[in-house]
């Protein structure tokens, strides 16, 4: 922004940008408050200021212990993010650097294979589970997710990488680098900020899934969907349990999200950038 | 590829180790009421009786996991040893040999003792599958107080017209008080649990001997066009979406006349820690049409049933017959008092002293479940067994396609005529498809 | 420079993808389809045998499936149509120069972070529920009566739940094209003396064009397969007012535990989404080049 402003045009502008996302937000902030109230307070009427109760909090986690589908929901999301990472980069790599007649093709048909709805496919994937005693395993989630999201990985880093302009690569040859030393000291830097993007992206989707997390689980490997699951629609109407533990689900990935904002944002384009 | 395998391999190996070791470990699927996950606190004393044996718990919404549970059982997967179903589904999956027979339980567990009405719902040939934790039929609910201001008497055994009557004289809307809640919201049990128990107690019917769908009979449209006008005369707005927890709240806060629903809602709606009209509930026992001697045969136990697919059968025995033993009632009265009691299951609770005195609407929960005859649900011939349901397994997707178009007339974006006409030929359809109809 | 030996390299690196995905496709698919021609109903498998076309016959004849279909077509093009607007101009203002603005872009994008049955349980209970929901509470401040959301209008509802937590993908793809936007040009043509919404309609939309292409494609392909939130909330009714294809097939895989009309149905899903795939890169493909 290198044009001066006028004072007053830019506190209208933050007022109006402020408005909107407040409200965007509103629905999560309100959540938040709602699970800070009792019971009673939650279906009492709007109110924004709640009594600071924790006992929504104590009530789910005396009913469901929180440590555990976090711990899996931390290694499911992370565990295939970094596996679909392994597999797609060198694709992602290969397609970008070595581009054949055949490559956009392909991409069209890795994102096709998206479109086929989870529900129909459940019984054959949950037969194939039950005979290879992956139901209820993390092992068995990472991979489902891992396949799950494997097309967008590609196609995120592919649109990437192809940003990368040929030239340095030929530069480095000439002056007598080793496929290695390309990798490391030329390519590395230039591609790690759409690799850690992708694996952001990666990991909030993974996370937010629920139903293969939920199909396929019972305890062991149940994660934090499971766990919403538990607290939804129960005799009665107890938005404060609720609240809380819809908050304590999104909260980790909410952080990790704000915290990481600015990361997420630079490689986040799908080359929609030229 | 063969990493893969491998790995596949490796995680399978893991899994029957994990088994081999802990073979006491029970896997417990339940719903998320009240009233379990209250058990599930309360497992003390079962584990110190059984050092052995290590319970698992998977909690999870009532729709969710019935899909769970049943993908689980029909794939023969073996996730679990207790399964916490209901009445619908046990004489379904028994005949699928899906269960193991709960016919050899100790003689201390006392099966006699169990209500008789629920005892036969939870048998196939005389042969227990499950057994109940807790039981409800359905009764009328009304505030005293508002009868009284309103100078109408709500009888023991009261018929639809004297419902209607009370309903319009409480009514009153600039005050936000609603004659009557209704269930509303579709689903199999939601609205077309209340709505199949209201054509029942018309002399109504799901089914002819030959299975063909009976909405197009006089009965339905009867039955239909009155909850409709007594729900947009006399109901709160936005009724269509109301099921059971929303109805439970508007009635606890004192916004219901008269609400007809599942006999569990007593306790809940004179527990004085959730509701504002505590000692202003009346009951009667559900309503019937003049002339039809049908009280619409409502009947479900949240049951407990091991699946033939356990591999510690014995274990999970001991654990079903623990907690839903007088034993486990007692416990439950002994911390929580005795309102708190898991109701509609044995005799002998309803027999205490105790409890009569701490659960005012026992005697009425009582009278409205031994009423309940789930193998006879219609004064009609009928091909079926079940009482606000019909327990085939087409059910769950009929019932709910069903609950959609009655839910849309109470919206009002169809006519009841049109409803029922839909749902004839949705159900004609579906029960063809699956051979009902030749 | 491509020499036969980076060639097969290459194509070493693409194997272990390209090959993942084709079992993840082609297993399930196969097995799809083998199920799609049987009469498998889960609840009573003893009664298994083939069925031939009958299972494609009954799930096209459903009454609910054409409506699906529409109500399909409806929630991708109505969500399209507010997060891609709506996309732009949040991204054109949180682009201006405000107080706050990495506060604003955290704010902005946050719906993003949240579970789908999360988000649909926050708006059903607590901001659209026609007794205890903050627009009802909005409502009676006003002395309105309070509209019943998901039985007046469900489809609408679901489109603002679905649209609110894709908002954020849309302005941040938005937003990063926007900010590539040659700042000297636009200041050229400031000086030429065009207005503001010439200058929007005739450097900043084209520029924007490509961001848009994405975002249309990746939402497609996600909103498709949108159902969660349809469970949550309506259950696909009253009526079938808020079905989608996907949320028929989730009814008769898990209601009807009808296995067949399921497989049935998700073929004729995987078809009609190619079709809809295809028209798309037809229309808009070429923005990707």
């Amino acid at each position: 922004m290198a044009r001066a402003v006028s004072r007053n045009t830019r506190i209208g502008w933050t007022i109006a940008a402020w408005f909107v996302a407040l409200l965007i937000f509103f629905p999560i902030l309100y959540a938040i408050i709602t699970s800070f109230k009792s019971e009673q307070e939650a279906i009492a009427g709007f109110d924004l200021i709640p009594s600071f109760t924790l006992e929504s909090y104590r009530e789910v986690q005396s009913q469901y212990n929180y440590f555990r589908p976090f711990m899996n929901s931390v290694i499911i999301a992370v565990g295939s993010t970094v596996l679909a990472l392994l597999v797609a980069i060198p694709a992602a790599w290969a397609m970008a650097f070595s581009p054949t007649k055949r490559t956009k093709d392909i991409l069209m048909w890795m994102l096709s294979t998206k479109m086929m709805p989870a529900v129909a496919v459940l019984v054959p994937i949950y037969l194939i589970f039950l005979r290879t005693g992956l139901l209820d395993t993390r092992t068995g989630l990472v991979i489902v997710l891992m396949l799950m999201n494997l097309p967008i990985v590609v196609w995120m880093l592919y649109t990437y990488f192809r940003e990368i302009p040929g030239e340095i690569l030929e530069a480095a040859r000439m002056d007598g680098a080793t496929l290695g030393q390309e990798i490391m000291h030329v390519l590395a830097p230039m591609a790690v900020p759409g690799i850690a993007s992708t694996l952001l992206l990666n990991i909030i989707l993974a996370w937010n899934e629920a139903f293969w997390t939920i199909q396929l689980t019972t305890t062991n490997a149940a994660p934090l969907s499971a766990f919403i699951a538990s607290f939804s629609s129960p005799q009665g109407l107890f938005w404060a349990k609720l609240s809380a533990a819809s908050t304590l689900a999104i909260a980790p990935i909410l952080i990790m999200g704000w915290f990481s904002q600015k990361q997420l944002v630079r490689g986040l384009t799908f080359g929609a950038v030229k | 590829m063969s990493y893969l395998k491998r790995a596949l391999l490796g995680a399978s190996a893991l899994t029957v180790m994990g088994i081999a070791a802990q073979a006491e470990t029970l896997t417990i699927a339940t719903v998320n009421n009240g009233d379990m996950i209250r058990m599930q606190k309360m497992t003390a004393p079962f584990t110190e009786a059984n050092p052995d044996i290590t319970l698992e718990w998977v909690t999870l919404e009532e729709n969710i996991l019935r899909e769970r549970v049943t993908t689980d059982i029909a794939t023969k997967g073996g996730q679990y040893d207790v399964l916490t179903i209901g009445t619908y589904e046990v004489p379904i999956w028994a005949k699928q040999d899906w269960l193991v027979p709960l016919n050899d339980l100790p003689a201390e567990y006392d099966a006699a003792d169990l209500l008789p009405s629920i005892s036969a719902a939870l048998s196939v040939d005389n042969t227990l599958y499950a057994v109940p934790f807790y039981g409800e039929s359905a009764m009328v609910m009304y505030r005293k107080d508002l009868a009284e201001a309103a100078g109408v008497t709500i009888p023991d055994s009261p018929t639809w017209t004297d419902i209607k009557t009370a309903a319009e004289k409480m009514t009153n809307k600039d005050g936000e008080v609603y004659g009557i809640c209704l269930r509303g919201k579709p689903g199999w049990g939601e609205n077309m649990a209340f709505l199949t128990a209201m054509a029942n107690s018309y002399g109504g019917r799901w089914f002819d001997m030959d299975w063909k769908p009976q909405f197009d009979s006089p009965e339905w449209s009867e039955a239909l066009n009155d909850y409709l006008a007594l729900m947009t005369n006399y109901g709160p707005p936005g009724a269509s979406s109301n099921g059971f927890n929303e109805n439970l709240s508007l009635f606890q806060q004192g916004k219901c006349g008269i609400w007809i629903d599942a006999t569990v809602a007593a306790s809940f709606v004179t527990d004085p820690a959730n509701s504002t009209v505590t000692d202003m509930v009346g009951f009667a026992q559900f309503p019937n049409k003049e002339g039809v001697d049908n009280h619409g045969n409502w009947l479900w136990a949240w049951s407990l049933a091991i699946p033939a697919s356990s591999d510690a059968p014995d274990a999970a025995k001991k654990f079903v017959a623990w907690a839903t033993s007088k034993d486990y009632t007692a416990q439950v009265a002994a911390t929580d008092g005795w309102r708190s009691a898991p109701p509609g299951t044995r005799t002998s609770l309803y027999e205490n002293a105790e409890y009569q005195a701490a659960a005012p609407f026992a005697a009425m929960t009582l009278t409205s479940m031994n009423a309940a005859n789930t193998t006879k649900s219609s004064v009609q011939d009928i091909p079926y067994s079940g009482g606000q349901f019909v327990a085939i397994p087409e059910f769950q997707g009929i019932g709910t396609a069903v609950g959609q178009q009655f839910s849309a007339a109470l919206a009002g974006q169809m006519s009841a005529a049109d409803a029922l006409a839909g749902a004839q030929a949705n159900t004609t359809r579906e029960m063809t498809r699956a051979g009902y109809i030749k | 420079m491509a020499t036969r030996q980076t060639q097969s390299l290459a194509r070493l690196m693409r194997a272990p993808a390209i090959v993942l995905l084709l079992i993840w496709m082609i297993v399930p698919l196969a097995m799809t389809l083998y199920y799609s021609f049987l009469n498998y109903n889960l609840l009573n498998p003893a009664n298994t045998s083939w069925a031939g076309f009958f299972n494609y016959q009954y799930f096209y004849t459903d009454p609910a499936f054409w409506e699906s279909i529409w109500n399909t077509l409806v929630l991708v093009v109505g969500v399209l149509a507010i997060t891609v607007v709506g996309g732009i101009l949040i991204a054109m203002l949180i682009d201006k120069p405000i107080f706050g603005q990495g506060i604003v872009r955290i704010l902005v994008i946050s719906p993003f972070f949240v579970m789908p049955p999360v988000a649909a349980l926050i708006w059903k209970n607590m901001i659209m529920h026609p007794s205890y929901g903050v627009f009802a509470d909005i409502a009676k401040f006003f002395g309105a009566q309070p509209v019943d959301w998901f039985a007046q209008y469900p489809l609408f509802s679901i489109i603002l739940i679905v649209a609110w937590q894709w908002l954020p993908f849309a302005t941040l793809i938005l937003l990063t094209s926007l900010q590539s936007l040659d700042g000297e040009q636009m200041e050229a043509a400031e000086m030429d003396g065009a207005p503001a919404l010439q200058r929007f309609i005739y450097l900043t939309l084209p520029h924007m064009a490509r961001a848009i292409t994405v975002v249309i494609l990746i939402q497609t392909i996600f909103l498709l397969g949108v159902y969660a939130e349809i469970l949550v909330t309506t259950n696909g009714g009253p009526g079938n007012a808020s079905t989608n294809l996907t949320y028929l097939i989730y009814r008769a895989a898990r209601l009807n535990f009808d296995i067949g009309g399921a497989a049935a149905g998700g073929i004729i899903a995987v078809v009609l989404a190619n079709i809809c795939a295809i028209f798309l890169m037809r229309a808009v493909g070429k923005n990707l080049d």
